[in-house]
């Protein structure tokens, strides 16, 4: 049984639809990312299931039960913010346990409840302050221990991570992950980071303009992007997409990930692709090459630092299986087998 | 050189507030206090140092005690009230209706209006066989009454008055401290189950703190300070039964001319506000939470 489930889900403001019929839906215990540029409507999403916002049509079931009319309470699950809402004036303490004191459990639960989220969290030093005087990354702590002492078996976060640093969005992504899995709970997290997306989830679910793109795993949404605009939001950099006719053929777009080009040594004469460097990148690890081919750029990621000048010429080979290739008109997959192109490699 | 004319631009930009604050406040104030100790100057007799001696008549002076009681009754029949109702038609009209700017215009009205033409609008409402309040409980077939001109309900009408008069400006800073208030706290809240009532109590209470604390000091000089409507409505009477401090100082001072006697009275006056402030932030502010 799934643990959640929306069927059909818009929510319209007048005309203008921020979610359009939605429909997806997450097993128990998984780990599923709502995943899309800023407005395409997966925190809207993300705050229909919470309930606090209405649907304007299609249901939304948690744990099989219809709770499309329900109050947020009454859907049993939990939430983390983007801004925390920790409540200032409350301590640490105080702010983790606001919702079990408002459901009237017993202050002796409630103390055991707190030790085990503190110890989990690394926070027990903390209890006694306010959300003022600790960090921004133990305020986050602070907010999802707030969400996991409801023991709520639905967590939803809304980009949790957006307001910390790089370094501590790393540690954070892995101890969420880590946290619910150690839990067993079924996770709904929005994020426009396709790296948190990637590293984190079970499932993605790719949005843009209020419709979902592409449902799938992330090794999935990797190796077989349904459309142009997913190759394009995947990967660090993201996949070169074309148009190179010389290639592929008229009507095509050429799908190519900066990590699957390299560049030919020059034995093999006249094969691969000739493009002109416009800059390099160095990152430690690897390098960035920009390429120019024809009216095109092209960005190929290669090992280590490369000794290659502005200006100078370079021939760039691939897989024949490393390409991907999208119709130029609807910017949909076209599958290879089905065309017959000669690929320059 | 060019630190010394740094430092004349300096005052002279000061200057015309300097100016204003000692001629105004600070010299007042001290000369208050001074005159306070002297007897009042009267054509050939100047005024000669006389001590304690205004002090000791103050206490021996049946009308400051009683405008000091109307004053307490005054202060704890408007303050209480009127902060409630102004954080309850903050509540209200930070919610979702229709109207809500026409609302919020309207519960300011009576902060925009001029004290004597309120006054003098809850003068007709007041008045006896023909005044509006007259005419309502006239017609239920209540026996006519003359509100402002009867000493136990004197007092209680200038309390209606000055609550429908300052509720409105409070609700003003309740309300931008509302608004301060992030929604993603409430949304929180209703996530973990807490009703309306219980958040209210539980967060947006507690937050409004210093909102509450500098309303409430304000509250308390407004009580202390109220003079244009008992000058338009009964004029202290019947029977000093509407007399408040400085009705009774504005009285002293320049009916009586008996400015030394005014001018110990102020110092009374000044001591109490001064105690009351004082007050309010020692005890409330260990408990109240600034952001």
């Amino acid at each position: 049984m799934s643990a959640i489930r929306l069927q059909e889900v818009t929510k319209a403001w007048g005309e203008a639809r921020a979610v359009d019929s939605v429909s997806f839906e997450t097993a128990a215990g998984r780990f599923a990312v709502l995943l899309g540029p800023s407005g395409c409507g997966k925190s809207t999403t993300l705050r229909l299931i919470a309930g606090l916002e209405q649907v304007t049509a299609g249901r939304v079931l948690i744990a099989g039960q219809d709770v499309t009319s329900l109050a947020p309470a009454a859907r049993r699950i939990s939430m983390v913010f983007q801004s925390y809402a920790l409540f200032p004036h409350l301590s640490v303490a105080e702010n983790i346990l606001f919702g079990l004191k408002v459901r009237g459990v017993p202050a002796a639960e409630q103390e055991k409840r707190l030790k085990r989220v503190a110890d989990l969290l690394g926070i027990a030093k903390l209890l006694e302050r306010k959300p003022s005087q600790i960090s921004g990354g133990q305020q986050q702590r602070v907010a999802l221990g707030r969400a996991i002492i409801a023991e709520a078996s639905v967590c939803l976060m809304d980009e949790p991570l957006s307001n910390l640093d790089a370094q501590l969005r790393h540690e954070m992504r892995r101890e969420i992950r880590s946290l619910q899995q150690e839990l067993g709970m079924t996770m709904i997290y929005v994020t426009h980071d396709q790296t948190e997306a990637m590293s984190m989830a079970d499932q993605v679910v790719l949005m843009k303009e209020g419709r979902i793109i592409q449902n799938a795993s992330p090794a999935e949404l990797y190796a077989r992007p349904v459309s142009a605009f997913a190759a394009r939001f995947i990967g660090t950099p993201p996949m070169n997409v074309v148009s190179l006719p010389s290639i592929t053929g008229e009507g095509l777009l050429l799908g190519i990930r900066p990590e699957h080009i390299r560049l030919d040594d020059g034995r093999n004469k006249g094969k691969g692709v000739a493009a002109q460097v416009d800059a390099v990148e160095y990152l430690g690890a690897d390098s960035l090459v920009t390429c120019r081919v024809g009216a095109e750029i092209l960005t190929v990621r290669l090992p280590g630092q490369v000794e290659l000048k502005r200006s100078s010429e370079a021939r760039l080979a691939w897989d024949p299986e490393a390409v991907h290739l999208f119709d130029a008109a609807s910017g949909l997959r076209v599958e290879r087998e089905t065309h017959t192109v000669v690929l320059t490699t | 050189m060019i630190r010394l004319s740094a430092q004349v631009h300096g005052w002279l930009l000061l200057l015309p507030a300097m100016v204003l604050l000692a001629a105004f406040t600070h010299y007042p104030a001290a000369a208050t206090l001074l005159h306070s100790f002297f007897s009042t100057p009267k054509g050939e007799r100047p005024a000669v140092w006389v001590g304690l001696d205004n002090y000791q008549g103050m206490v021996e002076d049946p009308v400051f005690w009683q405008a000091l009681t109307n004053n307490l009754w005054f202060a704890l029949g408007t303050i209480p009230v009127s902060i409630g109702l102004a954080m309850l038609m903050a509540v209200w009209v930070n919610g979702k209706l229709a109207g809500r700017g026409f609302l919020r215009m309207a519960y300011f009205t009576p902060t925009v209006l001029p004290m004597i033409a309120v006054a003098n609008i809850w003068l007709f409402f007041y008045t006896p066989t023909y005044g509006l309040l007259e005419q309502v409980t006239g017609a239920f077939g209540l026996p006519s009454h003359n509100w402002l001109g009867t000493q136990n309900t004197v007092l209680g009408c200038l309390i209606v008055v000055t609550i429908w008069k300052e509720a409105g400006f409070f609700m003003i800073f309740y309300l931008a401290a509302l608004q301060a208030i992030p929604p993603a706290l409430a949304e929180a809240a209703a996530i973990e189950g807490a009703g309306r009532w219980y958040f209210f109590r539980r967060v947006v209470f507690p937050l409004l703190m210093p909102t509450t604390l500098f309303v409430l000091i304000n509250a308390v000089i407004n009580s202390f300070r109220l003079v244009e409507h008992i000058i338009v409505m009964t004029k202290g009477g019947p029977d000093n039964a509407s007399a408040l401090l400085l009705y009774y100082i504005y009285e002293v001072g320049f009916k009586f001319w008996d400015s030394a006697y005014a001018s110990t009275l102020t110092v009374v006056l000044l001591a109490i506000l001064a105690s009351a402030a004082i007050a309010q932030f020692v005890f409330l502010e260990k408990r109240t939470h600034y952001q």
